[in-house]
């Protein structure tokens, strides 16, 4: 005992000397000061093209303007008060909606189907499989010129089509009926070879453990695909989700090449209503009000979707 | 007739050189079979054949005296655990160990029977809502096992189920499964590249080199019968010490080095003067002592396990190993005698590999584990 005693005071007394909340926040502080150092590029990228946008976007929305932009007469919201009041943006909004209807779930079905089929070992199934994907490679004014022609009225193949069954040509992108699904019918086939490839790539990273093990068990193709091969996709399936819809309202370049937000408005989508206003009617201010109205519906489904799906996604 | 029949069976990928040649082979019905040989030898390929994952190129394969060459795995009525379980990640515990059963659509009152009996067996009770990320190596293991048990199929497959589980783990679960195998009069297929999980399972073993069957019987036939070099140097740990030898008259001269007197009679008389190599296992090159004949070496390396000591010393070319049972205190550089007796040497033929004649001494007083 007497021998262990004063060692073990001494070692008190040493211990009592480091002062360790101390040391701890500086190591803290200088961590810190490291993480923000890696962080400077992307805060300053972000902050020049993104975070000053936005504000300055906000800041407009509460404003009339001269054809320059400039700020004129602040009208707190006025600007928001008009826009819901006015039937054009109504009917833009009604639109955008059914345009992400139409457009998200068939994609995904239809690319998830493609790539369960393209996922078989079968011979040349490489050829299949470039071609399912090819419409990636393709801009978007080359896609719309393309199906511009295909909805011709009167040489288009689509139309010809009808005409060899004998029925009467369709006015694909001038009827207010078919004009917003001929855009949607675009936009699936544009969008197909990105998510077609993505839900492949998914599909090729799930184990073929689990399905030889499934396949001694004695589970039948449906069995699978139900019980193994859409949970382990789930996080593909739900980014493909996320980022087809977010595409979906602010897609842009189709309706520009393909209908200018005709006829009757039926195709003016949010992205395409907030062109006209800024630069064909040079209202800024309205054009502003419109843009956050769709950052904010964008936020609430991103955040919406996070939120039901974070249950429903298996990680790894 | 036994219960799982190859006859002649081989496999080639993609019309490319064999990677099995000509297996044949019985199984008996409840027997504990290990499937033994050094990576790539074609132990998973026969075994995934066998669980109909991979198609046979040529021969017949017989289950319960049926040919099932053309049988889907789930028509052959077996199970099988893989080597990294292949446990889906995102059911529970429960979910897994009764998917099979509801592919096959079995009554829920059945299962739940049968749920409740597994589990209880296999010690998972407690982690039957886990899923298998929260569940540690031995766990998962136990639930890839209770897998095969839940099916209820005579016939279970295993392959390199305990390659990722460490050493203590390792030996628990070896006697796991052997017990389990016995408990339900399983008939068990079991593919290891580790010969001491074959030595301690196998009620018999096949030795697989290069696609090719060595030698297959039962552990201790093996351990004191290789019938090849291959089997000779693959079974036991250390493994045998091998050299190049000749036999005159009187005398076997080994690496030009030691010279054993012999007579005649210890030896059948028609392998004089051919080139032959000759195998002595570890334990039977003691410490010399007094009276008997020894030799003379320097120790190059020791190694103390606690219960014994290895001893390596060099013949000739090759490095030899000497274990002793105890804890040997010399050192590297030592000068020590070492008594080596003609009864324990096997002979081989240096042409073929071929054994000539084993060991006339069996170790039978000695316990043969490791
Ligand atoms: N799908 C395949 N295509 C082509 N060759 C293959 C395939 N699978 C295995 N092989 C070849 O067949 C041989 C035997 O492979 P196998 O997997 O049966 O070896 P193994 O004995 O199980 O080895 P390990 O102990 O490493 O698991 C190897 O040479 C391997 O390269
Ligand atoms: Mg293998």
């Amino acid at each position: 005992m007497s021998m262990s005693n004063p060692t073990l005071e001494s070692l008190e007394n040493e211990i009592s000397e480091i002062n360790f909340e101390q040391i701890k926040k500086k190591q803290r502080l200088k961590s810190f000061a490291k993480g923000m150092l890696f962080l400077l590029p992307s805060i300053v990228l972000f902050g020049a093209f993104l975070f000053y946008p936005l504000f300055k976007t906000i800041y407009l929305s509460f404003f009339l303007t001269n054809a320059q932009g400039e700020t004129t007469v602040f009208v707190g919201l006025q600007n928001y008060i008009d826009m819901f009041a006015s039937p054009v943006f109504q009917q833009s909004m009604k639109s955008t909606f059914l345009f992400v209807l139409y457009t998200v779930p068939t994609t995904v079905v239809i690319a998830l189907f493609l790539a369960v089929l393209a996922n078989e070992k079968l011979k040349g199934i490489g050829l299949f499989r470039t071609i399912f994907s090819s419409t990636m490679g393709i801009s978007v004014a080359a896609a719309s010129v393309f199906w511009l022609y295909m909805f011709h009225p009167s040489i288009g193949f689509l139309n010809k089509m009808l005409e060899i069954f004998g029925i009467d040509a369709i006015g694909w992108l001038t009827d207010p009926k078919w004009a917003l699904l001929a855009v949607s019918a675009t936009t699936i086939w544009m969008n197909l070879g990105f998510t077609f490839l993505i839900l492949l790539g998914g599909l090729q990273s799930i184990d073929s453990y689990l399905y030889e093990s499934a396949d001694i068990d004695g589970a039948s193709y449906f069995y699978k695909l139900r019980r193994i091969t859409i949970p382990m996709l789930s996080p593909t399936l739900f980014f493909v989700i996320t980022v087809t819809i977010i595409n979906a309202f602010q897609t842009f370049g189709q309706i520009d090449i393909l209908t200018q937000g005709g006829p009757q408005n039926t195709t003016n989508l949010i992205v395409y209503s907030i062109y006209r206003e800024a630069f064909a009617n040079y209202q800024f201010g309205t054009a502003s009000a419109q843009s956050i109205v769709l950052f904010i519906i964008i936020l609430v489904m991103t955040v919406l979707q996070f939120k039901l799906g974070e249950r429903k996604v298996h990680y790894q | 007739m036994g219960y799982i029949e190859l006859m002649d069976i081989s496999k080639s990928y993609n019309k490319q050189s064999n990677v099995l040649n000509g297996i044949d082979l019985n199984i008996e019905k409840g027997e504990f079979f290990v499937l033994v040989g050094p990576s790539g030898s074609g132990k998973s390929t026969l075994l995934r054949m066998i669980a109909g994952l991979e198609e046979i190129s040529g021969g017949t394969l017989k289950i319960n005296e049926k040919i099932v060459n053309h049988l889907p795995p789930k028509d052959r009525n077996l199970s099988m655990v893989f080597q990294n379980y292949a446990l889906y990640p995102h059911l529970t515990v429960e979910q897994n160990i009764l998917f099979g059963l509801n592919a096959r659509k079995i009554d829920k009152q059945v299962q739940k029977k049968r749920l409740e009996e597994t589990a209880k067996l296999m010690g998972l009770s407690d982690l039957l809502k886990r899923k298998p990320r929260e569940l540690s190596g031995g766990q998962r293991q136990r639930v890839a096992l209770a897998r095969a048990v839940v099916s209820e199929a005579p016939l279970c497959l295993m392959d390199e189920p305990l390659s990722n589980l460490d050493a203590k783990l390792r030996a628990n679960m070896r006697i796991e499964i052997r017990r389990l195998q016995k408990q339900l009069g399983l008939t068990m297929i079991y593919v290891t590249h580790d010969q001491v999980e074959a030595m301690t399972m196998g009620d018999r073993i096949m030795v697989l080199n290069d696609g090719v069957i060595q030698q297959v019987g039962e552990p201790i036939t093996l351990y004191n019968k290789p019938s090849n070099l291959f089997v000779a140097s693959f079974i036991g740990s250390p493994k045998m010490n091998l050299g190049k030898a000749v036999l005159t008259d009187d005398h076997l001269i080994i690496e030009e080095e030691l010279k054993i007197p012999i007579n005649s009679t210890q030896i059948e008389t028609n392998i004089k003067n051919k080139n032959l190599i000759i195998g002595i296992r570890a334990e039977n090159l003691p410490l010399g002592s007094n009276g008997e004949e020894t030799y003379e070496i320097e120790v190059v390396n020791v190694e103390q396990l606690g219960n014994e000591t290895l001893v390596s010393f060099e013949v000739g070319s090759e490095l030899w190993t000497a274990k002793w049972l105890g804890q040997w205190l010399g050192k590297v550089g030592d000068k020590v005698p070492v008594h080596i007796s003609i009864e324990n040497i096997h002979f081989f033929d240096a042409h073929t590999g071929n054994l000539i004649q084993a060991a006339s001494n069996t170790n039978k007083q000695e316990v043969v584990k490791i």
